[in-house]
């Protein structure tokens, strides 16, 4: 039995994730989500994260940036160290791919504002 | 000189709602922002889970401010940047805002004043902490704006005191930009953020958060080179004996924000002590006709969602407000015989005060104007102490006019309600007792 927190809306579920023979058994989330967000917390733990990438303009020194999806737990700190490594030499919209398919994880690093 | 219906001072997320709900109906829009680039302190909010209630989506700050700027401006709203408002005269037939900017000292004239200053932190000064005043000492939001604006690193090994929201985003931030956050010091036995981050910032990275223990003393000359810190008893007073030492080159504090009401208190517009923003109504009207106020400016929210829902609020009310003044003075409407120095005209209000009791941290709007309640307005309120279960409850006239139970209450989360009045048979001179009643 596994208490855990929910993370996925403003609610804050709080949750009890029970492993049984029938699969995982999850109590105290007020909508499906939860239940999804508790079993992949037991079996994949997946998160989002955000940082900022260089750029070449002195008037917007860094750029901020995140995951266009959620990646693997473990893998946030290899990613912080691409985003760390990236700079922006040009121009770029909301929206914008920074680093496309990010160490093969399937998902890209985008620009959250404009750099200009 | 041109005569605006609505002028807006602030850029962020509440006034920018706030100025396009204004011209959506109809309204002539100015605002005003002292900085460079609209988004407020959204632009340095660089992490994800803004818009989760209004747009079900997990977007950055600077995302969700992008979306309401990109509708600003296919608006065509009139905005000046980098101005800031210095004076606020009232005139018979509205405003005179006086500002500064590039071009020297300007002069606008308004109907209506929209009040979206945002709020501040609590500074080192407004916490008790003794020793000596060296570098390193931030405020979470300052310690944001380097890393997340500028790019430049403030800390190696940290200590955060206060578990407010900036306080943790700022914990994990720091982390991930390779700085060790040895600790989160928390004077009170609860944490003050969102459960959320308390599980995504804190204990995903492993950083201890420690209740009922506050930072008492830093050291160093140049630089800090560490903090004391103790633990507090009941009425969090630090207890002798339970010093402890740690070495550290940068304390962030999370400590706290204060709506920003300066300009307010300048007209004298009333605030509340419990939220430190303006007394308002429920069309965020201040107790001043013709000045609304919006967003973390009137309460400190935890979720921007609900600083643009308030910003929309004002926004339509104030546009509302211009109309009917406008109608006054083409003479197509008779201004009511009980509101003659009222300089807008309409109806006057009818208000009736909100009275809470020690189980709310606070309750906005604090009163209700009777001649305007039409949709139903829109209630936040923060519960004083933890409960799992809790009956948010409203006597009129020592009856019980309506119920509502709530699970999980905690004071960092706000929480929103919107309620038709129409019912509850309320006049001038009805007793309006609104509670949190323990249990279900």
């Amino acid at each position: 039995m596994r208490k855990l927190t929910c993370i996925i809306c403003p609610n804050g579920c709080a949750l009890l994730a029970e492993q049984t023979d029938d699969g995982i058994l999850v109590s105290g989330n007020r909508c499906p989500r939860g239940e999804e967000f508790a079993v992949s917390e037991l079996t994949h733990p997946m998160r989002t994260i955000a940082g900022t990438v260089r750029t070449i303009f002195p008037e917007m020194p860094v750029a901020p940036v995140r995951v266009s999806a959620e990646i693997p737990k473990e893998r946030i700190f290899d990613v912080m160290r691409q985003i760390n490594a990236a700079v922006i030499e040009t121009h770029m919209s909301r929206g914008d791919v920074v680093i496309a398919d990010v160490l093969g994880l399937g998902v890209d690093v985008i620009v959250t504002g404009d750099v200009k | 000189m041109t005569i605006y219906d609505v002028l807006v001072i602030g850029g962020g997320p509440g006034g920018l709602a706030a100025a396009i709900a204004a011209k959506k109906n109809g309204a002539k829009v100015l605002l005003l922002e002292r900085e460079e680039r609209l988004g407020g302190i959204l632009k340095q909010c660089i992490h994800d889970g803004f818009g989760l209630l209004r747009f079900g989506e997990k977007l950055s700050g600077p995302e969700y401010a992008g979306r309401f700027e990109d509708e600003f401006h296919a608006l065509g709203i009139a905005c000046e940047v980098r101005t800031f408002v210095t004076e606020i005269k009232k005139k018979k037939d509205g405003f005179l805002v006086s500002a500064v900017n590039s071009r020297g000292v300007q002069e606008y004239r308004t109907r209506t004043l929209i009040l979206a200053t945002g709020c501040r932190e609590r500074t080192a000064k407004q916490v008790a902490i003794h020793g000596t005043r060296p570098a390193g000492v931030f405020t979470a939001g300052c310690a944001q704006h380097f890393v997340n604006r500028m790019g430049q690193m403030p800390a190696k090994r940290c200590v955060i005191l206060g578990s407010g929201d900036i306080g943790l985003i700022m914990a994990r931030r720091l982390t991930l930009e390779g700085a060790k956050v040895l600790g989160v010091y928390e004077v009170k036995p609860e944490p003050s953020g969102l459960t959320r981050n308390l599980v995504q910032c804190l204990e995903d990275y492993d950083i201890p958060l420690y209740l009922s223990r506050t930072v008492t003393r830093v050291f160093g000359t140049e630089r800090l080179t560490g903090v004391e810190t103790m633990r507090v008893d009941d009425a969090m007073r630090p207890i002798p004996g339970t010093e402890e030492r740690i070495c550290c080159d940068t304390l962030i504090l999370s400590v706290g924000l204060i709506p920003e009401n300066e300009i307010a208190e300048s007209l004298g517009v009333p605030l509340d002590p419990k939220t430190k923003g303006p007394v308002c109504d429920n069309r965020f009207m201040t107790m001043e006709d013709g000045v609304f106020s919006c967003g973390n400016a009137m309460h400190v929210n935890d979720l921007v969602d609900y600083v643009s829902e308030s910003g929309q609020i004002a926004g339509e009310a104030a546009a509302a407000y211009a109309a009917a003044y406008a109608a006054v003075r083409a003479g197509s409407v008779k201004p009511a015989a009980d509101c003659e120095k009222n300089a807008a005209g309409r109806a006057g209000r009818r208000l009736i005060s909100l009275q809470t009791d020690g189980s709310m941290q606070y309750l906005v709007p604090q009163c209700l104007d009777l001649s305007d309640c039409g949709d139903g307005p829109v209630f936040y309120f923060r519960s004083r102490e933890s409960l799992p279960e809790g009956t948010f409850t409203i006597w009129v006239d020592g009856r019980v006019a309506y119920q509502k139970k709530f699970r999980n209450l905690k004071p960092p989360e706000m929480e929103r309600l919107q309620l038709d009045v129409a019912g509850f048979g309320l006049t001038e001179r009805s007793d309006v007792r609104i509670s949190i009643v323990k249990g279900g």
